[in-house]
């Protein structure tokens, strides 16, 4: 609503001169008291500013000294500096476009169902709150820990759905074991097994607590004739130690899903994995083989990514970014699709267009003055970009996370180089100069009617 | 509901109309659309679910497991860390603090901004439309220029750290926007209204006061909740031109992030209750929010 009246045609009659010249022939102090106000914030508060960011981005640290354009190499030679500027081009360049690609996507399909309405509320509702606020749910978010960060408890699930996790971190050899470290963390046997034999394969050191929960008393395994039966188990008993030692005894825990090899010449023969009380059973395939238990079985569980690690903070950040505006690109989106001529999405559909057809050569032709619009707006606000970076980059990885807006900061008011902080000002009004000289070219137009 | 739609006209309709074939394809696909919608929905709303679950845990809980617990152990929600939060004196001194600076900010941008819109759009003096378009290109200069400037102009009047150092700051770049607005909307009034009211014989005050600005109220509106918004989520601004007593609550919160884990118990529910006037601001006023925000994104 807000831009659009400069927009529209002049709504007054073809015959009125269209000049908003005054009613009441105002005389020139009246307009100057209505002026007054407003002039002298805006001069004092951003005019003024900018010539003095511009005249102090070339003196030195003290502001006594010329220092030429010292300050603007700092820009693009400080190791610091160069990294914020770095992030800055990631940011502009991915923010925007993904924020409003998704926004493409909501509002194309929110068409498409009756609750769209509070799908977009949904979606729109973290424009309303601070970028504070939105930092830290987003630290609450990415915390590394899979039991307490949203985003590793998901991502953990998912890898571990896909990829066998290992049950059994630090398990290892006891006393007098029958096994023996194979290199790499696996264990291995001793002695070869042959068909007939029973084989206990005992080992200690999995904190009770992470046991898997399926695990049950361990049961010593019945021999059979062509096969080799065992028992795989944590070999410790509450209170009193190793119990028997090599034994199973009563209170002790198998390991289930444990993973057994049978290793004949260097190369696996047969596999078996243990049942929830510690047993397994090989076929004769293993007679004479030595029984290994790989490595898998006792690497350290997969913790998830390191989202607010150096590598991932930047990205992370994004993502919480997107979550804040992609709501933005989509109400603006939606605004355009419902001024569109719903007619020639019919004539292209009864022509037999699908709905991908449709969407590529219509609708996104059609919206590219909408998204052009959305997406340098958001650039521009990228580029401002502080509080959710000041936030959620713990202090570990903020200099990786590092943006312009944030090194302007630090600059200026922690590092007292207020030289450096006014080229970083002035290198980010630059920046913004083309939309300034498009803003204005197009209300030149309008306002000359 | 999908499923009638597509499978009980199915029978007679028209011969021509799409075969069984593609109306199964567009049944999946529209169920495809729904179950992508609700995946996404949820996605949105999660983290600020986790942030309202985790400021109803106790500290020690929150440093046990993570927020879904309460599903399945309801009993952990407790009001503990808000009673503690409102005898914190820092945390309810911050936001009232926060209203002080918010409240006048929007108040000043609001009348300052409609005088000078009125003036761009309907007195005559010479060069108005350039003047105009001059306050257009400040629309979006970034605060960033104006930081190390304004704090060493306020230093030198004294009103570093103070309120009106913060309100001040906010009306100067709030105003660009609500000149550019006010500006385009007054410029839409039909011109036979205000010579009615001038033949009745109002002066320009008058005429502004009783005529312009009742008309003024959805651009109003729409200026007022952007400026509102704007100025209570503010954290930079304030972050550098207040002190310990004149921080809004977004500073005071700031402090405690650099120890997030230990600090969860004053973050989570202080996050909470900063965002509770801008979600009530905003389920109540979503169209003038909505419209402000359109217009407004420049910033």
């Amino acid at each position: 609503m807000a831009s659009d009246p400069a927009v529209g045609a002049p709504k007054a009659a073809p015959t009125a001169p269209k000049s908003r010249r005054s009613v009441t022939g105002t005389r020139r102090t009246v307009a100057a008291l209505f002026l007054l106000p407003a002039l002298v914030l805006l001069g004092a508060l951003v005019v003024y500013p900018i010539g003095y960011s511009v005249v102090r981005s070339f003196y030195d640290q003290s502001g006594d000294g010329f220092a030429g354009i010292d300050n603007y190499r700092a820009l693009f030679t400080d190791e610091g500096i160069r990294t914020a500027l770095k992030n800055n081009i990631i940011w502009v360049v991915f923010a925007p476009t993904v924020a409003t690609a998704l926004g493409l996507v909501f509002a194309v399909l929110t068409e498409r169902v009756r609750w769209g309405t509070a799908f977009k509320l949904v979606v729109f509702m973290p424009m309303a709150i601070s970028m504070l606020a939105a930092g830290i749910i987003f630290r609450l978010v990415y915390d590394q820990d899979p039991d307490k960060g949203v985003a590793n408890a998901v991502w953990v699930g998912v890898h571990d759905t896909f990829a066998e996790s290992s049950a059994f971190p630090k398990a290892h050899p006891g006393r007098e074991s029958p096994l023996e470290p194979a290199g790499g963390g696996a264990f291995i046997t001793t002695g070869t097994v042959s068909a007939g034999d029973t084989v206990t394969l005992p080992l200690v050191g999995v904190a009770p607590d992470l046991m898997p929960d399926g695990a049950k008393p361990a049961a010593a395994a019945k021999p059979e004739d062509d096969r080799i039966t065992g028992t795989t188990w944590q070999d410790f008993t509450r209170g009193e130690g190793v119990g028997a030692l090599n034994r199973v005894d009563a209170s002790e825990l198998g390991y289930p899903g444990m993973r057994i090899e049978a290793v004949r010449d260097g190369k696996v023969v047969e596999t078996a994995t243990a049942g929830a009380d510690g047993t397994f059973s090989l076929s004769s395939k293993a007679d004479g083989a030595r029984l290994r238990l790989p490595a898998s079985n006792f690497a350290a569980p997969y913790n998830g990514l390191d989202w607010l690690g150096p590598s991932l903070v930047t990205p992370a950040i994004i993502g919480s970014y997107i979550w804040m505006w992609a709501g933005f690109a989509m109400v603006l989106i939606a605004a355009g699709l419902a001024g569109m001529p719903r007619e020639l999405l019919e004539a292209a559909r009864v022509d037999g267009a699908n709905e991908w057809q449709v969407f590529r050569r219509i609708t996104v032709p059609l919206l590219a003055p909408v998204l052009a619009v959305v997406t340098v707006t958001l650039m521009i606000n990228v580029l401002k970009v502080f509080d959710l970076v000041f936030i959620i980059a713990p202090g570990s990885s903020q200099d990786d996370a590092n943006v312009l807006a944030l090194e302007l900061y630090r600059q200026g008011f922690s590092a007292d180089q207020p030289g450096i902080a006014s080229a970083i000002a002035v290198f980010l009004l630059l920046l913004v100069i083309p939309v300034m000289w498009f803003n204005v070219r197009r209300l030149r137009r309008e306002v000359r009617r | 509901m999908s499923a009638t739609k597509a499978g009980a006209p199915a029978a007679p309709s028209v011969g021509a109309e799409p075969s069984l074939g593609s109306r199964l394809s567009q049944w999946v696909s529209g169920g495809l659309v729904r179950v992508f919608l609700i995946v996404i929905g949820l996605f949105w709303l999660v983290p600020t679910i986790g942030l309202l679950l985790a400021s109803l845990r106790t500290p020690r809980d929150m440093a046990a497991d993570g927020w879904w617990t309460v599903f399945t152990e309801p009993s952990q929600l407790t009001f503990g860390a808000y009673e503690t939060l409102l005898k914190n004196d820092d945390i309810t001194g911050s936001l009232l603090n926060t209203v002080c600076i918010t409240v006048p900010a929007t108040v000043l941008v609001v009348v300052i901004g409609s005088l000078a819109g009125y003036a761009f759009a309907w007195m005559e003096f010479p060069g108005r439309d350039w003047w105009f378009l001059a306050v257009v290109g400040l629309l979006v200069v970034p605060v960033q220029v104006a930081l190390i400037p304004i704090a060493e102009l306020f230093g030198s009047l004294g009103i570093f750290g103070s309120l009106t150092g913060v309100v001040l700051f906010h009306v100067g770049f709030g105003l660009p926007f609500a000149v550019f607005l006010l500006r385009n909307f007054f410029a839409e009034i039909p011109r036979e209204l205000l010579e009615a009211a001038r033949l009745d014989g109002a002066g320009e005050l008058r005429l502004f006061v009783r005529v312009v600005m009742p008309l003024a109220g959805p651009a109003i509106a729409a200026l007022g909740i952007f400026q509102f918004l704007w100025v209570w989520n503010d954290m930079l601004v304030a972050l550098i031109f207040t002190d310990s007593g004149s921080q809004p609550i977004t500073v005071a919160l700031q402090t405690q992030v650099r120890q997030f884990g230990n600090n969860i118990d004053v973050l989570a529910p202080g996050a909470f209750i900063s965002m509770v006037i801008p979600l009530v601001v905003f389920f109540a006023f979503q169209r003038q929010f909505v419209s402000g925000v359109m217009a407004g994104a420049v910033k």
